[in-house]
């Protein structure tokens, strides 16, 4: 494992989530994170070399159904409690960097 | 107050009417709520068409369920549809869900009244409610502490005699922690036993909706009408609810109850006499208490500390402002969520969102995320063995009774440590359940905790009632 995280890591991360930091939080969180990771490390006194990962306890299988239409929730219903609707559509502010 | 049990029965018999149990919860939350924020949301108005509907369904002498009249309260990660639902984020507030979890259908199918949303740790990412955005909940039997958490709210509404049940999610103890410092019962059933379908989801491979009441028999009666398959949530177990009031009272009589140095070692002094009278009490009622140390269990904090968050930063990423809840106006989309985001999300929910986008990110994988899945391959291993020698494990299911505001607020560690012998079980996917037995600091209650196997709720229930009548509340 790394030594102790920095600054940046926590600045790369927030940026990585889309969470915006002051410098403020950007110091306590360094501070904090690293002591979280800092315990996390007890686990490397144990050799798990030839241990399996469990991503889930009871194992997954997929599960399928009849390939059948089901009724779905009403759009208008759905698209009621969006911040912003135009044309029956989710609307966002652009995406690309220039002006369409 | 009466159990839902005893609620059920009257209005059945007509002994009493769902209106009037009703009225009387709206009674006692109008009283008590200003003073120890349970509630996020009372449904004044849909409680009581609600329970008007049940009456007359009585009164056409029609069959209503194993839950007639009683009220319920729920956790407010739990979807019900056109209730606002905000998880305690100023990220949802406002929200109202287009669609109900598979639980609240299920308990109003059964005939319960719901009457509103209990606050909880934002996300239910905390262990005192301290976390909610809508100030923390108070701990009924002492208002200068707290409740537990996260499902604190609905700890309190039970333990203030609002409702006598409620309905939490137990992700690394959700349930049992704030059972224990409320002095209730609080069951986290197994992995797939009850559906996720319209929780709000935390930590998809660990979360499970679970009850809580003062009595056992009320959580099994809850359970049963939990549990079960749904075709909605694809971790669902395939079978039917189990039989769990039948078994309530079969006792422990050649029941083999390991009692786990890990689950009480480091507890306060009180905590610590509760479990052993704990085990003394179940030896007197037949078991036969064996002393076992499990040192995997050691870790579990650890590991835990990383999946969860994990795969928190993942369920959370839906929340980007543009299909529900809060959007702050930006020029452009990445500044928009970016905006929403901080704005939205408070403290420790960053803080775990961080955490977890860290552990999951490309060079730190392995090392963090890869290495706790692997330590939780240990811990179902070992628990995997601890059940070839004994029927049931017996511990402690907090280090100390309940504690005052602010007391573990000053870093994450502190409180985090709070959940050491409940993460355990959430990792290994077992059910666990928490019991009032003897008090501690300030004569406050203690929980014990007991664990088994995958689908051993029956017998969990029996060991805890034996425990609820040798400490003399039943």
């Amino acid at each position: 494992m790394s030594d102790a995280l920095t600054r940046d890591e926590v600045a790369k991360v927030a940026r990585l989530a889309r969470l915006v930091l002051s410098d403020a939080e950007l110091e306590v969180y360094t501070e904090q994170l690293g002591q979280i990771l800092e315990h996390a490390r007890d686990m490397n006194t144990l050799d798990l070399t030839d241990v399996v990962a469990t991503a889930h306890p009871f194992g997954v299988t997929n599960v399928v159904r009849e390939d059948v239409v089901t009724p779905s929730l009403d759009r208008e219903t759905v698209l009621a409690m969006a911040p912003h609707v135009v044309d029956h559509r989710f609307a966002v502010p652009r995406i690309l960097g220039e002006a369409p | 107050m009466k159990s839902a049990t005893q609620i059920a029965a009257d209005v059945r018999s007509g002994a009493s009417s769902a209106s009037a149990e009703l009225e009387r919860t709206l009674a006692v939350i109008e009283q008590r709520n200003p003073e120890l924020n349970v509630f996020l949301h009372v449904d004044v108005e849909g409680a009581r068409a609600t329970a008007a509907s049940i009456d007359a369904r009585i009164a056409r002498g029609e069959s209503v369920g194993a839950l007639a009249g009683v009220p319920i309260a729920l956790k407010d990660n739990l979807c019900q549809v056109g209730i606002p639902t905000t998880c305690s984020s100023k990220i949802l507030e406002g929200w109202r869900p287009p669609y109900s979890a598979t639980v609240v259908d299920k308990v109003i199918a059964a005939g319960a009244v719901p009457v509103g949303k209990t606050n909880l740790d934002e996300f239910a990412m905390g262990s005192s409610t301290e976390n909610s955005a809508f100030g923390p909940t108070r701990n009924p039997l002492d208002p200068s502490r707290v409740p537990g958490g996260s499902s604190g709210g609905s700890a309190a509404a039970v333990a203030a005699e609002m409702t006598s049940i409620s309905l939490g999610s137990d992700t690394g103890g959700s349930i049992r922690q704030p059972a224990a410092l409320c002095g209730l019962v609080g069951v986290k059933p197994t992995y797939g036993m009850v559906s996720r379908y319209g929780l709000i989801a935390f930590a998809s491979s660990l979360d499970q909706v679970g009850p809580f009441s003062k009595t056992v028999a009320d959580s099994a009666l809850l359970l049963e009408v939990l549990a079960g398959h749904d075709p909605k949530d694809s971790t669902s177990l395939p079978e039917g609810a189990p039989s769990l009031v039948a078994h309530v009272n079969d006792g422990v009589a050649g029941r083999r109850i390991g009692l786990v140095r890990e689950l009480y070692d480091g507890a306060d002094d009180s905590v610590v006499a509760s479990v052993l009278a704990a085990a003394q009490a179940l030896r007197e009622a037949g078991a036969e208490i064996v002393e076992m140390s499990i040192p995997e269990l050691g870790l579990t904090l650890s590991a835990y500390y990383l999946i969860a968050p994990a795969e928190a930063s993942s369920n959370l990423a839906r929340f980007d402002g543009v299909r529900y809840g809060l959007r702050v106006k930006a020029d452009d989309v990445t500044a928009m969520m970016e905006a929403t985001r901080t704005a939205g999300f408070g403290a420790e929910v960053k803080r775990r969102i961080m955490l977890g986008t860290y552990a999951l990110s490309a060079g730190y994988y392995d090392a963090y995320y890869g290495q706790a899945l692997k330590v939780r391959t240990l811990t179902i291993d070992a628990f995997t063995r601890a059940y070839q020698e004994v029927d049931l494990l017996l511990g402690a299911t907090t280090p100390s009774v309940a504690f005052a505001f602010g007391a573990k607020t000053a870093d994450p560690m502190t409180m985090y440590l709070n959940d050491v012998f409940t993460i355990p079980t959430n990792l290994a996917g077992d059910p666990a359940l928490s019991v009032p037995f003897g008090t501690g600091e300030d004569n406050l209650p203690v929980g014990v905790q007991l664990l088994g196997p995958g689908r051993s709720e029956a017998q969990l229930f029996a060991a805890a009632r034996v425990l609820e009548v040798a400490d003399g509340r039943a």
